[in-house]
């Protein structure tokens, strides 16, 4: 009945189970063997997101929003079976995983895999998680994969064992675990009201609802909500993040990037789906919520990267600034400001992602104690009383890469120009300011923090980057290996490729929010015609 | 008076499992936890609606009158949720010993509070 291509689809569901359940067999000591299989298995996972990448695309240009691929799981027809739903935002989130997903599991098998036992299937298993919750179009098994990546994300933060991930792991942990039973009960009050989970039913029932329902209908959301936030890292739910992923080891840092980006994916999800100008009595339910969030959260982000001591405590809160300031564009509810933050998504996670990779090359060559010394000489006004007289010194090409790459982070991170952080950021602003109506106060208080959260981060990796790279007392050049290095550029060539193919990136992004502001097209694409037609039949109480 | 005692016994559970899981030590939060779990477990069966002396499962379909029937799809989700937060709970509990193999303490911040 379908072809081959309709069952692409789940192929990045399928694919990392399988390779993570074969790696389980094989013996702990096959190394070789076992990255060769996980970094086959990435590859065909960032072929196969690039081709749904292009399957999601390819709907005629008039039309941009009723285009869905819609896979029903064991052929059960919708609402009663689970789907998975291909769009312009899965496939997009998709294709980021899978680029990440190869960059760091290229980058582990320089030192990490052998760490400890499991990594690959753990890696594998994560990506499954992560893969399937972008493509569910129900809300239940949006929770079971949710699990599945958390239980990964677990073992992952774990990998490599010490005191200090032990401790972070034991923190991170009940937090989920809370996040976790937020999200359980969110689910099933939301399938006690409306007798559905099915993301598209929902929102077709939502409307209809009577008045009592709908304020159990938003009290659903909003303990979903709080459950999604906690994984985005929003003030104040997000203490635990920057310890955590601080202490997690580089590449499993560098996925959960990724990971606190699949909560904002989440919010963007239902929240466009359930919550739409046609929801009737809850149309835009939580949007100022969600501003203030936002803002909080950018606010708490740039005093920790400002007050970070260490390196990668300052990744960590550069997480938060990234995840503050997409919901906070989402908060301001206009759908222009939404194309360039979803360019913004991309561009800061793959920055994120190279930066946590980065940081523990460049921590190989700083002693343990100089990053609170360095920030305490700053503090007291100490002035350097050993100018090295070193002119015309050879620079090693090691530091030379380590640097550049230290300074595109930067920039990235920051939003400067020439890189794409600053087309995203600049995008941003023009679509808040562009606005037709006068502009609100908090959309000026958003365009401050965004402008401060951009400064901050400058200041505190200028600051850093000076420390580690010009203040060196030892003239130790670390021991860098290629395959390192190498995912660590690609990354940041990525962004590089970003912002010179600004223009169709910025036309994709833009082609997504307007699917996203159409829900009635993913209901009317998810659902059987004749089904779409009637929101009337409601089950009996 | 079942929901009355059905709703009574997910608070006492609820409220107990949150206050446990804000004390200190390690195994006071597991406790926490596990209460927590079986509260939202319980909650989630309550949202398939309370009925006495009704099946989940249809015998004959042409006679099904859906009326008297409970919904099965809460006990499905119960199922799923019942296995995830055991092993979830388990998983913590290796992590609760570790660290406590670790540190030497078993309070959540791995050291003792200063006083």
């Amino acid at each position: 009945m379908m072809g081959l291509a309709e069952h692409l689809i789940i192929i990045p569901i399928l694919l990392p189970l399988i390779s993570g359940a074969v790696m389980l067999l094989l013996d702990e000591r096959r190394r070789a063997l076992k990255g060769g299989i996980g970094i086959a298995t990435t590859v065909v996972l960032l072929i196969v997101s690039i081709i749904l990448l292009g399957m999601a695309d390819a709907s005629p240009a008039d039309t941009p929003a009723s285009f869905l691929r819609v896979y029903w799981l064991g052929n059960w027809p919708p609402p009663f079976g689970i789907v998975l739903v291909l769009d312009r935002l899965s496939a997009l989130m998709l294709t980021l995983t899978s680029v990440l997903g190869i960059a760091s599991l290229v980058y582990s098998l320089a030192r990490w895999h052998r760490a400890g036992p499991r990594f690959h299937t753990l890696f594998q298993l994560q990506l499954m998680g992560l893969n399937g919750a972008f493509l569910t179009g129900d809300l239940f098994n949006l929770f079971v994969f949710f699990e599945v990546m958390l239980a990964a994300s677990y073992g992952l933060l774990l990998h490599g064992a010490g005191t200090l991930r032990v401790r972070a792991g034991l923190a991170y942990i009940a937090i989920n675990l809370t996040a976790s039973l937020l999200f359980l009960i969110g689910a099933s009050l939301a399938y006690g009201v409306t007798g559905t989970l099915n993301m598209a039913d929902l929102a077709r029932r939502i409307p209809a609802l009577a008045s009592g329902d709908a304020a159990l209908l938003a009290t659903a959301a909003a303990i979903l909500g709080t459950a999604f936030l906690m994984k985005a890292g929003i003030w104040p739910l997000n203490f635990w993040l920057p310890t955590t992923y601080a202490a997690a080891s580089a590449p499993a840092a560098a996925m959960f990037a990724i990971m606190s980006k699949l909560g904002v994916y989440v919010i963007l999800r239902i929240w466009t789906l359930m919550f739409s100008t046609d929801a009737g009595l809850l149309a835009g339910f939580g949007g100022d919520w969600l501003l203030l969030a936002g803002m909080l959260t950018i606010l708490f982000g740039t005093v920790g990267v400002l007050a970070s001591q260490s390196i990668p405590r300052l990744a960590g809160c550069s997480v938060l600034v990234s995840s503050g300031t997409l919901i906070g564009a989402l908060g301001t509810g206009s759908a222009a400001v939404i194309g360039p933050a979803l360019f913004y998504l991309v561009s800061s996670t793959l920055a994120i992602a190279a930066f946590f990779l980065l940081v523990e090359l460049v921590e190989r060559m700083r002693d343990p104690g100089a990053d609170v010394l360095a920030v305490t000489m700053e503090a007291y006004g100490d002035d350097d009383d050993f100018i090295e007289e070193e002119v015309g010194v050879a620079i090693p090409a090691t530091i030379a890469l380590l640097g550049g790459s230290f300074i595109a982070c930067a920039l990235l991170l920051a939003g400067l120009p020439p890189l794409s952080g600053f087309i995203a950021k600049f995008g941003m602003m023009a679509a808040m300011l562009k606005s037709d109506e006068t502009i609100r106060a908090s959309t000026w208080v958003l365009i401050a923090l965004l402008t401060l959260s951009g400064l901050a981060t400058l200041i505190a990796m200028t600051r850093t980057g000076i420390t580690s790279f010009w203040a060196r007392i030892d003239d130790s050049v670390p021991r860098v290996g290629i395959i390192e290095m190498a995912p660590v550029l690609a990354l940041l060539l990525l962004c590089l490729c970003l912002s010179v193919g600004g223009g169709p990136a910025m036309h994709y992004m833009q082609a997504t929010t307007q699917a996203l502001w159409s829900p009635q097209s993913y209901v009317t694409g998810v659902l059987p015609a004749h089904e779409a037609g009637a929101p009337g039949e409601e089950r009996s109480p | 008076m079942m929901e009355l005692v059905f709703s009574l016994a997910v608070g006492v559970l609820t409220s107990s499992g949150v206050w446990l899981l804000l004390r200190p030590r390690t195994f006071q939060v597991i406790i926490g936890l596990s209460l927590l779990s079986y509260a939202v477990n319980l909650f989630i069966f309550g949202m398939g609606r309370l009925r006495i002396g009704a099946a989940p499962i249809l015998k004959s379909p042409d006679a099904a009158v859906p009326a008297l029937y409970a919904d099965p799809l809460p006990q499905a989700l119960v199922l799923t949720a019942i296995v995830i937060s055991f092993a979830m709970t388990s998983l913590f509990l290796v992590v609760l010993l570790a660290s406590r193999g670790l540190t030497g303490t078993d309070h959540v911040d791995g050291r003792e509070d200063p006083q």
